[in-house]
């Protein structure tokens, strides 16, 4: 099937920034997943349970809480303006309503792979002198790295289908902030369902591949 | 281990660059770009009139769709809209009480009207409200009499026609205008009632009776320029090309009464 440009332009603007969103949260969620997997300190149950709220919550409701953050109305936002940054209708918006969205999934299933590596590898590692930076970066992360992949696919996946807090925050701007998601929504407004179909199935196709892979690394993943 | 994060590295960058080279796409300068935050049910008419406006204009007009409330709240916040094009009165009275709205550029541009819709091939013959009442109309589909605007100005209307009390018993109370339509195109009422916009958008219903707009419920699309626009003069023009010919054509074709 020959798709028209605009839904090229669609699909792969939601692909792009959903990938962008994916690199952009992967260091700070594989180093939180650490932290609650490898260490205790005061309070780490009420930061874990912060960090899962977005999953839980009413999408729009993030979204509100982001536009309150990032719009020309709060210090931040007027911050940020000053600086040439706008957040609110524009692609860095639906950048940062994706990465709040997915992180919760991504540090999630980080952190289970990291509870599953044996400690006493890195243990080990430490008694032949290496520093606990390699120790993370030779044992850990190698041994996880299956499940940080099948996490980040979760995560990317789950960035594609956000609708809630991307609306609020970026604006569904056709050609400047509209995903797949958000044209969907567009086309069952106006009662054109045909094309919501074509777009309703590239999301799945998209969706069904990436979660399939993220399922099929977390099955081989070797337990150790 | 290194062929996968070089490879990993090599689809990042080329996300960067795909986002960096798809954005500026429809961006090219031209002389100003306004941005005009509209209800979603005004996508097909006024992308009709954005291109047509671009052809006549050196400016260019870009739309924000979404319900008229998630809108005003992005106006509230300082979100740069220059032009707010609302399908509800009462989110455009409070922007404009909180003095979000430039003084004086508000107008009450377009109207909607409360129609009876049956399905395409339907065989039998209403012509009015009062032929809901025949025995053969067994099921009205209707959004949630209670709770959903159409619905409750529909039950509005028909109690002041006298009608409600028979015809309640037979309404199929539905989540929205969407879900009506939807029931009335698989036959599984045999009429419904929806605003005339959306029964313009499907070929699988006709409309039977428009009810008068004097005597139906006020359904209003405000439109007006936005305080904090950095666009104004811009803003202005297209706002009094959406009051031209050309684009009142458009909204017709689409359904909406244009207000004079």
């Amino acid at each position: 099937m020959i798709l028209s440009f605009d839904t090229w332009q669609i699909t792969l603007f939601s692909l792009a920034v959903g990938l962008a969103s994916t690199v952009l949260i992967l260091p700070f969620g594989i180093t939180l997943a650490w932290l609650f997997a490898r260490k205790e300190w005061p309070l780490k149950s009420v930061v874990e349970t912060i960090v899962l709220l977005p999953l839980v919550m009413p999408p729009v409701s993030t979204g509100l809480i982001l536009l309150k953050i990032f719009g020309r109305r709060s210090p931040l936002g007027q911050w940020l303006y000053n600086r040439g940054f706008e957040i609110v209708f524009n692609w860095k918006g639906v950048l940062i309503a994706m990465a709040v969205m997915s992180f919760p999934l991504l540090v999630r299933s980080v952190r289970t792979s990291f509870g599953e590596v044996n400690p006493r590898l890195e243990q080990i590692a430490a008694t032949l002198g290496a520093s606990p930076l390699k120790i993370f970066f030779v044992v850990t992360v190698p041994l996880a790295y299956k499940g940080i992949v099948a996490g980040a696919l979760l995560a990317f996946s789950r960035a594609l289908g956000e609708f809630g807090a991307t609306i609020l925050l970026a604006g569904n701007i056709p050609g400047r902030t509209q995903t797949l998601s958000l044209a969907i929504y567009n086309f069952v407004q106006v009662g054109k369902d045909p094309e919501a179909y074509v777009l309703l199935g590239i999301t799945v196709v998209l969706a069904f591949v990436f979660v399939w892979t993220s399922e099929w690394l977390l099955r081989t993943e070797k337990k150790v | 281990m290194n062929r996968i994060w070089s490879y990993v590295l090599r689809i990042v960058t080329l996300a960067f660059i795909a986002t960096a080279v798809l954005l500026p796409i429809g961006t090219a300068a031209r002389a100003e770009e306004i941005l005009a935050s509209a209800a979603a049910s005004l996508t097909d008419a006024l992308n009709d009139i954005g291109r047509s406006y671009r052809q006549k204009s050196k400016n260019t007009v870009r739309f924000n769709f979404g319900p008229s409330s998630g809108l005003a709240r992005q106006i509230e916040e300082g979100a740069p809209a220059d032009l707010f094009f609302s399908a509800d009165l009462a989110q455009m009275d409070a922007l404009e009480k909180k003095s979000f709205v430039e003084p004086g550029t508000r107008r009450n541009l377009l109207s909607n009207q409360l129609v009876i819709i049956v399905p395409a091939d339907s065989k039998l013959s209403i012509s009015s409200p009062k032929d809901l009442l025949k025995p053969d109309v067994k099921k009205i589909a209707l959004a949630e009499p209670s709770s959903v605007p159409v619905g409750v100005y529909t039950s509005k209307y028909m109690a002041d026609e006298g009608l409600w009390e028979q015809l309640k018993t037979k309404v199929v109370p539905v989540q929205d205008v969407r879900a009506t339509l939807a029931a009335v195109e698989s036959a599984d009422v045999e009429a419904g009632f929806v605003y005339k916009t959306d029964a313009a958008v499907s070929k699988k219903v006709k409309i039977v009776y428009a009810v008068p707009i004097d005597k139906g419920p006020k359904i209003i699309y405000p439109v007006a320029v936005v305080k904090e626009s950095k666009h104004k003069a811009a803003a202005r023009d297209f706002m009094s090309y959406l009051q031209s010919a050309a684009a009142k054509n458009a909204f017709k074709k689409y359904g909406f009464v244009v207000l004079e």
